[in-house]
């Protein structure tokens, strides 16, 4: 199921390097012809685009190759607000959801490790999002929660922790299911109280899972839109970054200002990953 | 045992508080599903009906758009899972110039924010003057769902211990013997893993959905697209019988897995 992409603590055979260059060349070849042509191709595009001008005449969606690299200025300065507001909403979203994803991960990781039966129906109901669409979910937010709450920063973040729940408690689980116990009960007899127990061993050991867990929230709420449109749980008011490169797409039509946003929100999360993965010392999970 | 764990109490607690919020709004969906019609409005509580779930395609195009899902989910998941598995094969196995590289190629759509992808894609189809449509979905679908079984079945790949396979060309088996008799019925239960998690992300998928679709509608386009005058109730039952068809299935291979390990623990 979709938890096993994260419990993959699966024990690794050491495996012999083996060479034949055709039947490798065989199985690569496919795949990544494929995600050259739809991958790698569609990147260099988006930054081609992000550079082009308005053609002669001025249709919609008429532009021509350019090096206008003022592009990015112009996009920075009108929208800043936005670009702003979907770093914050994600990094609070991010906190947010690693404080409450945490504990569900450690009853499901620890606590009730000894009965596989429970263990599994708690795992279960943590994935049991996944089985249901998320945007109906997320509306349905817009139903339960009263409507003068509606449109503001909190129903947004709101939305957005929820959103991210599932993923943020499956890593974090894999790693404390993995959690040798002896080294707990060790803590625990030389006199360690449970709080500095946790502090000192559970925490730092389940580090690969809390990273994991905030990478795969944190990048993905900073580009949604879902929750910050106005028909769900946002309003003009709360329109984050991947609200403008929607509607500058598809609806204005102004390509180059959408593409150059897309690539200031690339540049921007991943110099935040660098500098967060650096900082938390576990660069060989990347 | 009871001296170690933090606070007693607050982890149990804090985690009913936790699954109660994951949980409301599938709750919600399924109670909207049997939500009287008053004109277009499933929002507010109307009373209880059986029509929505007698006449599920009683909404226009609600079905159109989900079997448009179905198919989408369906050729994707295929093909990805295909060219996904050759990949995590070789990457675990072989040793060969720009291995890093190629992992890092695969790893990185997953580290890009949706709305970045779909419209890089769009792009690439709008400058080769590909028109949009059930084509273009399933074309941006198979890409981020390649990086995603790569990951699954290199775990499984990685857990497979190569002497098998020895003892099979020893045994003077052909390599094709090999691959179809031993490889692949090992590989099997990270491939239907792989599989599972590439239909469920690419029928759940908006953003690049939205981005790469045109004119044609997909079940979340649809939701999306509704969302501003009222989602009928119809594509609540549909939902909710994903859900639970999904739900059982997961219920199912969990109680043979804790079977087996009951059994081999027995053993």
């Amino acid at each position: 199921m979709a938890f096993t992409a994260f419990a993959a603590n699966t024990e690794v055979v050491e495996q012999a390097p083996k060479k034949g260059r055709w039947i490798v060349l065989l199985l690569l070849a496919p795949g990544i012809m494929y995600m050259l042509l739809f991958f790698v191709t569609p990147f260099i595009q988006l930054i081609i685009t992000s550079l082009q001008v308005p053609a002669e005449g001025q249709g919609i969606g008429d532009y021509v190759a350019a090096l206008q690299f003022t592009n990015y200025w112009a996009a920075i300065q009108e929208y800043w607000p936005q670009i702003l507001r979907s770093f914050v909403y994600a990094l609070i979203g991010t906190v947010v959801g690693l404080l409450i994803s945490y504990p569900l991960a450690y009853l499901i990781g620890v606590r009730v490790r000894s009965k596989p039966m429970l263990q599994g129906i708690l795992l279960i109901l943590v994935i049991a999002p996944f089985f249901i669409s998320f945007l109906l979910r997320t509306l349905s937010w817009k139903q339960i929660l009263p409507t003068e709450w509606m449109g503001t920063d909190f129903s947004v973040v709101f939305g957005l922790v929820y959103n991210f729940i599932p993923f943020m408690v499956l890593p974090i689980f894999a790693s404390l299911q993995s959690l040798d116990m002896r080294l707990l009960e060790a803590g625990s007899d030389l006199y360690a109280s449970p709080a500095t127990v946790f502090r000192k061993v559970t925490l730092p050991l389940s580090m690969p899972g809390v990273v994991s867990g905030t990478l795969l929230s944190f990048i993905p709420m900073s580009g949604d839109y879902v929750n910050a449109s106005r028909q769900f749980l946002g309003s003009i008011d709360t329109a984050m970054v991947g609200n403008v490169i929607e509607s500058n797409f598809l609806q204005t039509q102004n390509y180059p200002l959408a593409a150059s946003l897309s690539i200031v929100l690339m540049v921007v999360i991943l110099v935040l990953i660098i500098a967060y993965v650096r900082r938390s010392g576990t660069e060989d999970l990347l | 045992m009871k001296k170690w764990s933090l606070g007693r109490a607050f982890v149990p607690v804090a985690s009913i508080i936790v699954l109660i919020y994951l949980l409301l709004p599938i709750v919600n969906v399924i109670i909207f599903s049997f939500n009287e019609k008053r004109g277009r409005n499933n929002i507010k509580w109307n009373g209880f009906t059986l029509d929505n779930w007698q006449n599920i395609c009683g909404a226009p195009e609600v079905c159109t758009a989900f079997s448009n899902s179905i198919i989408v989910g369906v050729v994707s998941t295929v093909v990805a899972t295909v060219l996904g598995t050759l990949i995590a094969i070789a990457l675990v196995r072989y040793r060969f110039r720009f291995r890093s590289t190629i992992s890092l190629l695969l790893f990185t759509p997953m580290a890009t924010p949706e709305v970045v992808l779909g419209a890089g894609l769009a792009y690439q189809f709008l400058t080769m003057g590909v028109e949009k449509g059930l084509g273009t979905i399933i074309l941006a679908h198979i890409m981020f769902c390649i990086s995603y079984v790569v990951v699954v079945v290199k775990a499984r790949v990685a857990s497979l211990d190569p002497a098998i396979e020895e003892a099979g060309r020893d045994l003077y088996a052909s390599p094709g013997q090999v691959f179809f008799r031993i490889t692949l019925p090992t590989l099997m239960p990270g491939i239907i893993g792989a599989a599972l998690l590439s239909f469920a992300l690419s029928f759940d998928d908006f953003i690049i959905t939205n981005f790469n679709s045109g004119a044609v509608s997909t079940f979340p386009k649809f939701i999306y697209t509704a969302a501003a005058k009222g989602v009928p109730a119809q594509a609540n039952v549909l939902a909710s019988i994903v859900f639970v068809g999904a739900l059982l299935l997961v219920i199912i291979v969990q109680v043979v897995r804790i079977n087996n390990q009951k059994r081999l623990a027995s053993k």
